[in-house]
């Protein structure tokens, strides 16, 4: 097979992929730059994408930059210690817990959230509870606390797979001699497991923060309306303001920002193991 | 074999032509552009049998996207329903042809008062026929009240803080609270929008959530007390706890109207508006009326109602309760981008 014929083949193997990607990312993506640098007169204008400074826009994004720098925050705390504890199990039960651990993931993920909203609510089960033992009832249904609970429980699977894939890498023969050689569990863990485990981290932390940054069901289903992510603004501007414009151009906006992050991890994912699951 | 293979081939003979004999030849189609589950699918088989016309029916969700769905012109629809302000818009914008009434000879059955609500977005009536309306209201927990609830107060004077679902819908919050302040809920007054954004902010530390279809679902679960609901809502939510109430605030409130009308489009102007007259004969609007549970606009529908669902506030609003009531129309275009601006404030406070 000479050179030219490979190429053709290749091309030919690979020519769903890049319909699949002209189709479904270009094209999307070129329609809505079109929307958000025109008007509604389909003038050209930087109106749109200059919008996000506006203060209730402004709000929105740092409100979702906080829940989003908190879910990640807290998604690693809780992540580390079950890795860990995982690691200490024979491989049999590490996948069999694993797999506990993934079986919510199979199903739809707006079910789960409206669970959460049972789970919390005034008269919810969580208060049953509460003051069946005796104690003061709870009121964080639709508040910030209820969205966060709600992020953390429906991201943290993606956190947990990448750092257990980087961790389970790690040889037990390195550990051994650093054991060897008068290292306690804390400095085996802060000289060898966590620098070892940054690749997973960081692409855990991509995989958390950005869909957490850009979420509008979860905060529309457990903040009661009452909280406003930037992408409930982009949502309301498509679905009830009518606002194509003006939607895409904060869309656009929020891309970069994530570009910005995406961009921040991968300079230092320099090792390429931090795409378990991607 | 070959006699039963002879005699398979003549059941088969006979079934297929008891199969044509029921069905009527079709003599022509229709297109129907509707909301998802707003009509009783048996009734549109019925209408074929009757006439030979056969109804391709659309779905749509909100009127947002029927309107984007009508525009985008792929299908040809030759009869739409939709709800007042969209309906408004069509209208403006030329999209229907006028009806002959004398061929919808069922007209009669719709009450007068409710050709009267169609005025505001059709002035006279030569549009659209009304389907199915209804009231915008509070659906409360009788049990958990201090005082009878009749006016939309109770959602501003604190009493039930942290009791309160609202909806989430720009117009319907706004609205509410335009007509406690005594405006219209068609205000195009700069200053009474933003009176009625200062009342919203100053109430939104007592509501509990800003919710759509959960809204009554809350109340029947007793997560809250109140809710600002929809009166077909309000009648489901009755009937899953019997402690629930539904009012129509005396300030006034919106009154909406889902109409029919037929497209330009058209091809077969007869066929639709037999489809029309058929809708509005007294069984078919029954049977709907049953399947949907709105309020139907069919006088003969109601007369034929029990006493006990006549005098229901949620299937039969009262001439009382509609009184100060509005049929929602579109606002100018500066307001309703105030609006949207000011209702976003209000989210993000």
């Amino acid at each position: 097979m000479n050179k030219k014929e490979r190429a053709n083949k290749q091309s030919l193997i690979s020519s769903p992929y890049i319909i699949w990607v002209i189709g479904f990312t270009v094209l999307p993506l070129l329609v809505i730059f079109r929307y958000a640098f025109t008007d509604s007169n389909g003038n050209f204008t930087f109106k749109n994408v200059f919008a996000t400074f506006d203060m209730i826009h402004m709000k929105a994004i740092i409100y979702s930059l906080g829940i989003a720098l908190g879910c990640t925050v807290i998604c690693v705390l809780l992540s580390y210690p079950l890795v860990m504890a995982l690691r200490c199990l024979n491989l049999k039960k590490q996948k069999f817990t694993l797999f506990i651990f993934i079986l919510p993931m199979w199903m739809n993920f707006i079910l789960r959230v409206l669970a959460w909203q049972m789970i919390l609510s005034n008269n919810g089960i969580l208060n049953f509870v509460l003051t069946g033992i005796g104690l003061e009832p709870l009121r964080i249904a639709n508040t910030g606390t209820a969205l966060m609970i709600g992020v953390v429980y429906d991201y943290l699977p993606y956190m947990v797979l990448p750092i257990y894939n980087a961790i389970s890498e790690i040889d037990e023969d390195i550990i051994e001699a650093a054991k060897d050689l008068g290292a306690d569990g804390f400095t085996v863990f802060c000289k060898i497991i966590f620098p070892m485990s940054l690749p997973g981290l960081l692409s855990g932390i991509v995989m958390v923060f950005v869909p957490t940054m850009t979420s509008f069901v979860i905060s529309d289903i457990l903040g009661g309306g009452k909280v406003q992510l930037i992408g409930n603004v982009i949502e309301q501007e498509f679905t009830k303001a009518a606002n194509w414009n003006l939607g895409s151009g904060l869309s656009v906006s929020l891309m970069i920002f994530v570009l910005i992050s995406m961009a921040f991890t991968t300079k230092n994912d320099n090792e390429g193991k931090g795409t378990a699951i991607w | 074999m070959k006699k039963v293979g002879i005699f398979l081939i003549v059941i088969c003979m006979l079934l297929s032509s008891v199969g044509c004999g029921n069905k009527r030849e079709i003599v022509g189609t229709l297109t129907v552009f509707n909301y998802g589950d707003y009509i009783d699918q048996d009734m549109l088989d019925l209408f074929t049998e009757e006439t030979g016309i056969e109804v391709k029916y659309e779905e749509a969700l909100t009127p947002e996207e029927m309107y984007t769905k009508y525009k985008a012109g792929a299908i040809n629809y030759d009869l739409v329903c939709s709800t007042d302000y969209m309906i408004q818009k069509l209208i403006s914008e030329g999209e229907l042809k006028e009806l002959d009434m004398s061929l919808i000879t069922n007209k009669d059955n719709i009450g007068e008062r409710y050709w009267e609500f169609s005025k505001s977005f059709d002035p006279e009536n030569k549009y659209t026929v009304p389907y199915f309306w209804g009231t915008l209201g509070i659906l409360y927990d009788k049990t958990r009240v201090k005082a009878p609830v009749d006016s939309w107060g109770v959602l501003f004077n604190g009493d039930y803080a942290g009791e309160i679902i609202m909806q989430n819908s720009m117009r319907d919050t706004f609205m509410l609270a335009l007509k406690y302040l005594g405006y219209s809920l068609n205000s195009n007054d700069e200053n009474e929008v933003r009176q009625a954004q200062q009342l919203l902010l100053e109430q939104k530390p007592d509501v509990q959530a800003y919710l759509v279809d959960e809204a009554r679902d809350e109340v029947v679960a007793g997560n809250a007390v109140m809710a600002v609901v929809y009166s077909g809502e309000a009648y489901l939510g009755k009937t899953y706890n019997e402690n629930l109430e539904y009012v129509v605030p005396k300030e006034g409130s919106n009154v909406w109207l889902d109409s029919w009308g037929i497209t330009q489009k058209c091809k077969n102007v007869e066929a639709a508006h037999k489809f029309l007259d058929f809708l509005c004969r007294e069984d078919v609007a029954k049977t709907n009326f049953e399947y949907i549970y709105f309020s139907t606009p069919n006088d003969a529908v109601i007369n034929s109602l029990s006493e006990e669902e006549r005098n229901d506030e949620t299937i039969v609003p009262s001439e009382k309760s509609t009184e100060n009531c509005e049929v929602c129309v579109q606002t100018n275009a500066d307001i309703t981008e105030l609006m949207n601006e000011l209702w976003k404030e209000l989210k993000s406070e």
